[in-house]
């Protein structure tokens, strides 16, 4: 059996008055049933834009699919229908959004959000699916979930708001659920308890994960694979392990040497990458790490690597993989 | 703090993270803020307090940088607010100089604020969007009087650009042409043009990516070598603030549970409110995370409205026992330099 989704050289562009912005330029992933994926990266990398076009979000105008396939169990969402996508959308694929202030209808009651779902996708009646929508709710650690069911977002805290979203991606047992930066926007010890929950349900319902993260310490806690993207390409993927200690690519190596440690004393100065991400609308045909990579060479201005296998499931998209960075441990 | 504990601090401090005086510079004692929440439209009456900061204790020395860390709404910014004078304090002192700042008239603030400058949080909403950088940075310069003459301004304001990593043509560009990681470096060289000898970062990092986030890091702490600033490091995130701060204080709502040294805090955390936030922080090593404990605590931050009685963190609490919820806890110095607010421990 193949795996449940399989994102093969998907290009997303969006055609502005400034020029083509190739936000997601040649993307491949695989995301088997039950296992969770980490797409890690900067603003501007195309981790979202990705994720959004898995579900055929991208607004159009300006944005396009424009090649490429998304298989997910054999059908191929890049160029389905609308009537399809709809169909997939909410019921066998979810989404959670950053934003939990925002993501929610701030003028329709926490119940009929959660209810509508079940009513369009499972033929539920309205009494069915609130029961199930009560039992969501206590599900994801939300007390009093019947006065609650009648309340509207703004009687609640962030925290609680990113369950009421988790508690809705799950309403119609999905096989996947991409959560796009789902605790960026709280606290650190509202964090470990989203994250926590997360995890612990999906692994009871088997259900696989896309979390898209700035964040290499949640991705460190939650991930079984990582992909590092940057500037609309996977430069690097493998287990999260091999990832944190053994990276082969430039960015992922100088990614790591970026982020302070918090469980050790401070070893010396940080060592970030030098210059700024490049502007998508002028990449040319090398690698769009090169102006700021200290292991370029001549080469690099001439194509762009392909994804070479380094081990064991773990690929890296550089010329100078195999050996500067050998040596190099973390 | 005795003596030999102020000597290894200056002498850890050089190692990796500048040189620190003895001599202190700022002190704040038993700061509180209570913002008034008000009723009626024509005859407002006051029904009740947010006690945004409610008694708060500190001091910062020569050189030093003291990390403010804790969750939303615990009172990190609002004291920052206070020292600035933005918000006038409700009771407390914050000696500056031996000088009490909250009591300072209009001229003699005008004084301390070009000593005390700010970095804010976010870079695109604090730069005005209509006016150049060049006019943003050299305001203050000219409104203080400090260089009046036109030319030798530019010079002044092209080297500052120069020294936060910047052309000096940026000066005749708007805020909107710039990316987050510039706008912020402006951010930076505005609080330094009046070469102030102390700057708050609010959140001075939180908003930029981690490649970007690095470079700024690295930026303060040259420019706090080179020019013998003292920063007050407010952040809710510890891994930066372990990273460039000497020592560090946790809030939680409105009150300060624990202090003490950079790695002494980090090591071994004494509060409870300060162990469960730092467990809470994933780190980004995954074989780590694996054998890592993860305690989490339960429930979320109490309204600063209607705080819980005794102890603030004593609903949440593990440790807690049947006082906590009656009696406020000292905050008492249980190791020489480390202060924590917990009968407990």
């Amino acid at each position: 059996m193949g795996a449940l989704l399989e994102i093969d050289n998907l290009q997303t562009h969006f055609f502005t008055s400034g020029g083509t912005v190739k936000a997601v330029d040649g993307v491949s992933y695989d995301v088997n049933a039950g296992e969770t994926v980490a797409v890690v990266g900067e603003s501007g990398s195309g981790k979202s834009v990705t994720a959004l076009s898995i579900l055929r979000l991208i607004p159009k105008p300006p944005g396009e699919i424009v090649g490429g396939e998304i298989r997910f169990q054999g059908k191929n969402l890049a160029f389905c229908t609308e009537d399809e996508i709809r169909e997939i959308r909410g019921r066998d694929i979810s989404m959670i959004f950053q934003e939990p202030m925002t993501s929610l209808n701030p003028v329709l009651s926490i119940g009929l959000q959660l209810t509508e779902p079940m009513m369009a996708h499972l033929n539920m009646s309205e009494a069915e699916a609130k029961e199930r929508a009560v039992k969501l709710l206590e599900l994801v650690g939300i007390n009093e979930p019947r006065r609650r069911i009648e309340q509207y977002p703004h009687h609640l805290s962030g925290g609680m708001r990113q369950r009421v979203m988790i508690a809705m991606s799950l309403a119609c047992e999905p096989k996947l659920i991409i959560a796009d930066e789902p605790t960026t926007a709280l606290d650190v010890t509202i964090q470990a308890q989203i994250l926590e929950l997360m995890k612990n349900l999906t692994r009871e319902m088997n259900v696989a994960m896309i979390i898209i993260t700035h964040n290499l310490g949640v991705v460190a806690r939650y991930a079984d694979r990582v992909n590092v993207m940057y500037a609309g390409r996977i430069v690097e993927t493998g287990n999260a392990s091999d990832i944190y200690h053994r990276p082969r690519h430039p960015y992922t190596l100088a990614l790591l040497k970026s982020v302070p440690r918090m469980d050790r004393p401070r070893q010396a100065k940080l060592d970030p990458v030098d210059g700024q991400p490049p502007d998508l609308t002028r990449l040319d045909g090398g690698c769009s790490f090169r102006p700021r990579c200290k292991f370029a060479i001549d080469k690099c201005k001439e194509s762009y690597p392909p994804l070479e296998e380094m081990g064991d499931q773990h690929y890296s998209a550089c010329f100078r993989s195999k050996e500067s960075l050998a040596e190099i441990e973390l | 703090m005795s003596e030999a504990q102020t000597q290894a601090g200056a002498d850890y401090g050089s190692q990796f993270r500048g040189q620190v005086s003895d001599e202190i510079l700022i002190t704040v004692k038993d700061l509180k803020m209570h913002f008034p929440i008000t009723e009626g439209i024509i005859v407002p009456r006051k029904v009740a307090d947010v006690k945004a900061v409610d008694g708060v204790d500190f001091y910062i020395r020569k050189g030093e940088t003291l990390g403010l860390v804790g969750e939303s709404g615990c009172g990190k910014t609002t004291t920052g607010r206070c020292i600035l004078r933005l918000e006038t304090p409700t009771a407390g002192e914050i000696l500056y100089d031996g000088k009490d700042i909250c009591q300072l008239n209009n001229k003699d603030l005008i004084d301390v604020r070009k000593k005390i400058q700010v970095i804010f949080q976010d870079p695109y909403s604090s730069l005005n969007p209509r006016m150049k950088i060049g006019e943003i940075i050299g305001e203050p310069l000219k409104v203080h009087g400090i260089i009046p003459d036109e030319a030798k301004r530019r010079e002044r304001i092209g080297y500052l650009l120069g020294r936060c990593g910047l052309h000096p043509d940026f000066a005749d560009r708007y805020p909107h042409e710039m990316s987050g990681g510039q706008r912020q470096r402006v951010g930076i060289a505005r609080a330094l043009a009046m070469e102030p000898e102390f700057i708050i970062c609010d959140e001075a990092v939180s908003a930029l990516d981690v490649s970007i986030q690095a470079q700024v890091i690295n930026l303060l702490e040259e420019l706090r070598d080179e020019f013998k600033l003292t920063y007050l490091f407010i952040s809710h995130d510890l891994s930066v603030v372990r990273h460039i701060c000497h020592r560090v204080a946790v809030m939680y709502l409105g009150h300060m549970v624990e202090l003490a040294d950079c790695d002494e805090l980090f090591d071994h955390p004494l509060h409870p409110y300060s162990q469960a936030l730092l467990a809470a922080v994933p780190i980004p090593d995954p074989d780590l995370e694996k054998t890592r404990a993860h305690t989490i605590i339960k429930g979320e931050i109490p309204s600063p409205i209607n705080p819980p009685s005794g102890c603030v963190f004593h609903p949440r609490c593990p440790l807690a026992v049947d006082s906590c919820s009656q009696n406020i806890p000292d905050f008492r110095e249980v190791r020489p330099g480390h202060w924590v607010a917990c009968t407990e421990v």
